[in-house]
């Protein structure tokens, strides 16, 4: 609980009601979309509007308690649980479209409106906004920047950084600080606004944040193809990037996610096959023919067993089902579904797959790989049961080893979901000693007292992940 | 209070929540408030933790779990399939173990659960005194008198929408046994419900004929009882059970292939007998075989049926029929029924369907969350007759009916009678039927 004069000045700040310390309010704000994490805070406030956002930081800084930001709590590495307690601070209040400027093709908004709603708008004006994470339809701007979300289109278009240009946030000491701008091109210094995108908290508050715009495609087409052979759907990834064409999507799933996905959505799928290729190109109607054209050519002589392309919108959502059925088949099989994102170069994609498969056989846990083929982004998951400890120790055990797997094939530990709590005794092997030398200076710079959003990022000892057990 | 939630919850469907938030934008509470303990994510995270001991039951975990509409609008968007609507049902029959009602809620609660509802002649009782209080010239008195004016608004504005009552309803007026025009498809029951029989007994009557007219000859057991569901979703189980109970043997012994619903509501929970007496070793494979019966009559004659022929009322007017409909949560989210209506509602000759915005959303009816949780049911009401009338709908058709009593609250609230009416889909299909002429060949 926090100090009663403390307290007593939030609720002054931001109202009476936004501002609880409730048992309600703590046990709600004590988790995110992260399995097995959980810890109170000691409140949870809503400000309203960045001069709040300012004065509440300022006063928890001279209390010295920590804060951590968050928006719909979808995250998956842990980056929004309040290890450290301290005040949660909900941003769904500031949820405004500022400004939408035609003439720049930027939008300008608040940093808790919801993700999907923005894209929905700027789809009614005719343009396009391409970050899509899976969770956009709950996840909110705010929490996609601060964790750099990735999706879909990433392989084509980029992910949130690419398409953040501007950013106000408050600071530790609670000043308020504008990077970037409505501008194409600016190098005034340090690239701030970059820095801050994928920071996770852990350096600044965003309270509003100038977004980059795009037209839209203007035809799309979609296709699958199988193979019984990994190695063939992973060459028809090179071989599609090595001949400069690059689809609006090129997701894949492996063997055990084809028949989890079967079992499920009885799609008929062929349950002895190693891989599926779902692709997809936009662009305009000629294009997307000829590289559709092309591609399909380089399944066949990849000795893909059955390729399908779309006829028609109806045909392609069918063809979509599979892969967008895959986190809701897995999530069904155990009552824990633990989805990692580890990445590889695109390259390695086979061999990383087939490195998961051996090291879940060697601690006897089921994790099936479904992903983003295209980025080398891949989802291997784990379907287990937080309950039973041994099991789990066994699950931690194996996706250390995968951590380690993706490192040594020139990859990454996480490629869209952030360190947060759950990468971060990991995070050295990726950037190394100097790394997180250079990475904590950073951190003491922006932040000195270690207040926002601290336990994430950088590991202490601990390894493990907090399980909470049942009372 | 604590020892019983920890008994009552289902520690495997709590530990199934992943905490996606997928569930979230799917939630009415939550897309009103936008406060986590106000989503299913958030009172499964606090059911969990009174079941964990970190969290006491205190008075705001039962605000929070009686806040819940239990329209049950997260479970299809849920990816891990967690039974919520289980788990809200067994948070609050704890919580109602224990409960320390006013003496006054204790009354009316027992008077409610256990002193009408159960019993078949005090229903039909209840439905003569209204009738008498709404014919009388007694209504006119208490209007008159201002006395309403002591009640809440809400009440008063609802006891101005509520339909006419009467002690006649299906059986009386058709007897136990209806037979079907033409050949016969298929031998049905029908469930008859208690609020639909006593406020909506001329929608009972054109169930039946419905039935008919498409080919099934339809059993109204006397005996049946009301349906449990405002008794769970209340957190009186073991009411429901009883019920349930009777009503397994009663239709047992009707021999029927079907048994057909008219109220998504009622429909929902007798889908999920099967659920509620899973426990129950003498019953519960009688319950399976009556819950893979029951079916909602719109799905009945659409996909079993010969579906008769709907035309215009008004074949003059040359302009087509504006109608939308309003989903009934159950009836969409656990009986899975929400394109049956719409399919038949479409071959009506010379009518315009308008889809409304967020037609599948909850109407804050509810059950009785709208004489509960009046300011919450009240907010989603407005939303919902925005979005009705930017239709501009001449029928705004529904299939359940609390839904119904709240559409009709909602468009006198908005002050659109003079244009807008609100119906059950079985009498707008059933006013538009051209009738069967006999079969030649005699068969009745």
């Amino acid at each position: 609980m926090l100090d009663q004069a403390l307290s007593q000045k939030l609720r002054q700040i931001v109202g009476e009601n936004y501002y609880r310390d409730d048992r309600e309010a703590l046990v709600a704000h004590s988790y995110d979309g992260t399995p097995m994490l959980q810890s109170l805070p000691d409140g949870v406030i809503y400000p309203d509007n960045t001069q709040q956002v300012a004065e509440i930081i300022k006063h928890l800084a001279e209390h010295r308690v920590p804060v951590v930001t968050r928006g719909s709590g979808t995250n998956l590495s842990g980056g929004t649980v309040p290890v450290h307690g301290g005040v949660v601070m909900v941003m769904h209040r500031m949820n405004r479209i500022l400004d939408i400027d035609l003439q720049n093709l930027t939008a300008t908004v608040q940093p808790g409106i919801l993700t999907g709603d923005f894209i929905t708008h700027i789809e009614s004006l005719g343009l396009f906004y391409p970050p899509d994470p899976s969770s956009m339809r709950i996840s909110t701007i705010g929490g996609n920047i601060a964790e750099c979300s990735g999706g879909l289109r990433g392989l084509k278009y980029g992910t949130t950084k690419d398409y953040v240009i501007g950013l106000e946030a408050v600071l530790a000491s609670g000043e308020i600080i504008r990077t970037g701008g409505k501008l194409m091109k600016d190098v005034a210094g340090y690239d701030l606004t970059k820095l801050l995108v994928g920071s996770e908290g852990t350096l600044a508050v965003i309270t509003e944040a100038t977004l980059k715009l795009v037209p839209p495609p203007k035809s799309k087409k979609t296709m699958i193809a199988m193979y019984k052979d990994l190695y063939g759907a992973a060459r028809t990834v090179s071989r599609i990037i090595e001949a400069k064409m690059i689809p609006a999507t090129l997701e894949f799933m492996d063997n055990p996610t084809i028949r989890v996905v079967d079992d499920y959505a009885k799609l008929g799928l062929k349950r002895d096959m190693d891989a599926i290729l779902l692709i997809e190109q936009d662009g305009d109607p000629e294009a997307v023919e000829r590289d559709i054209e092309r591609i399909r050519e380089i399944c066949e002589s990849e000795k893909a067993d059955q390729i399908e392309v779309a006829k028609n919108q109806e045909h392609a959502e069918k063809l979509l089902t599979a892969r967008r059925s895959a986190f809701t088949a897995l999530a069904r099989l155990r009552p824990t579904t633990i989805l990692e994102d580890a990445t590889v170069p695109r390259s390695q994609i086979a061999e990383m797959v087939l490195r998961i498969n051996e090291i879940a056989q060697k601690y006897n846990v089921t994790i099936a790989t479904f992903g983003h083929a295209g980025d080398g982004n891949l989802h291997p998951t784990a379907t287990t049961d937080a309950r039973d400890a041994d099991e789990i120790h066994r699950v931690e055990l194996a996706f250390e080893e995968i951590f380690e797997a993706a490192i040594e094939l020139g990859g990454t530990i996480t490629g869209e979901h952030g360190v947060g709590m759950v990468k971060a005794p990991y995070l050295e092997w990726k950037i190394g000693k100097t790394g997180i030398e250079i990475m904590r200076g950073i951190k003491q710079a922006f932040d000195p007292h270690n207040l926002l959003n601290p336990g994430k990022m950088f590991a202490n000892e601990s390894r493990k992940r907090v399980v909470l057990n049942r009372a | 209070m604590a020892k019983s939630l920890h008994l009552k919850l289902d520690y495997d469907q709590l530990t199934n929540c992943m905490r996606c938030g997928f569930c979230l934008p799917a939630c009415p509470t939550y897309r009103e408030t936008g406060v986590e303990p106000e989503s299913p994510r958030g009172r499964i995270a606090l059911m969990k933790a009174v079941a964990d001991g970190i969290m006491d039951p205190d008075l705001a975990f039962q605000k929070q779990m009686n806040h819940c509409l239990g329209c049950r609008a997260c479970e299809p968007v849920c990816p891990a399939d967690v039974k919520y609507g289980q788990l809200i049902e067994q948070a609050r029959d704890a919580i109602e173990d224990h409960a320390n009602h006013s003496v006054s809620v204790n009354g009316i609660r027992k008077l409610v659960f256990q002193g009408i509802f159960p019993h078949r002649k005090r229903l039909k009782w209840l439905g003569r005194s209204l009738f008498f209080y709404q014919k009388s010239g007694l209504r006119k008195v208490v209007r008159g008198s201002g006395v309403m004016r002591l009640f809440p608004q809400h009440l008063s504005e609802m006891e101005r929408i509520l339909p006419e009552a009467t002690a006649r309803g299906v059986v009386e007026r058709l007897g136990t046994f209806y037979p079907a025009k033409g050949e016969t498809i298929a031998r049905v029951a029908f469930f008859r419900g208690c609020i639909m029989d006593v406020l909506f007994s001329e929608t009972n009557v054109n169930t039946v004929k419905l039935l008919s007219e498409a080919g099934f000859e339809v059993v109204i057991p006397n005996e049946q009882a009301c349906c449990g569901a405002l008794h769970a979703h209340s957190g009186e189980m073991e009411l429901a059970k009883q019920l349930a109970r009777t009503n397994l043997k009663v239709f047992k012994e009707a021999g029927v292939e079907y048994i057909v619903s008219n109220a998504g509501g009622c429909g929902a929970l007798l889908v999920e007998y099967d659920h509620l007496l899973r426990e129950d070793p003498e019953y519960h494979e009688l319950a399976k075989w009556f819950a893979s019966r029951v079916i909602d009559v719109s799905l009945l004659v659409l996909e079993h049926g010969r579906i008769p022929e709907f035309a215009q009322a008004n074949t003059d007017s040359s302009e087509p029929l504006t109608i939308t409909y309003q989903d009934s949560c159950h009836l969409r989210n656990v009986m899975k029924s929400s394109s049956a209506p719409r399919q038949l509602m479409r071959q009506v000759a010379n009518v315009r369907f308008i889809e409304m915005k967020e037609s599948d959303r909850c109407c804050g009816s509810a059950g009785i969350y709208n004489v509960t949780q009046p300011q919450m049911s009240g907010q989603l009401l407005e939303h919902k007759m925005e979005h009705a009338n930017r239709t501009g709908a001449k029928y705004l058709l529904s299939s359940n009916p609390g839904c119904l009593l709240q559409m009709k609250l909602g468009i006198h609230r908005s002050g659109v009678s003079e244009q807008m009416e609100a119906k059950h889909v079985v009498d707008f299909l059933y006013e538009r039927i051209v009738e069967t002429p006999q079969p030649s060949d005699g068969t009745t």
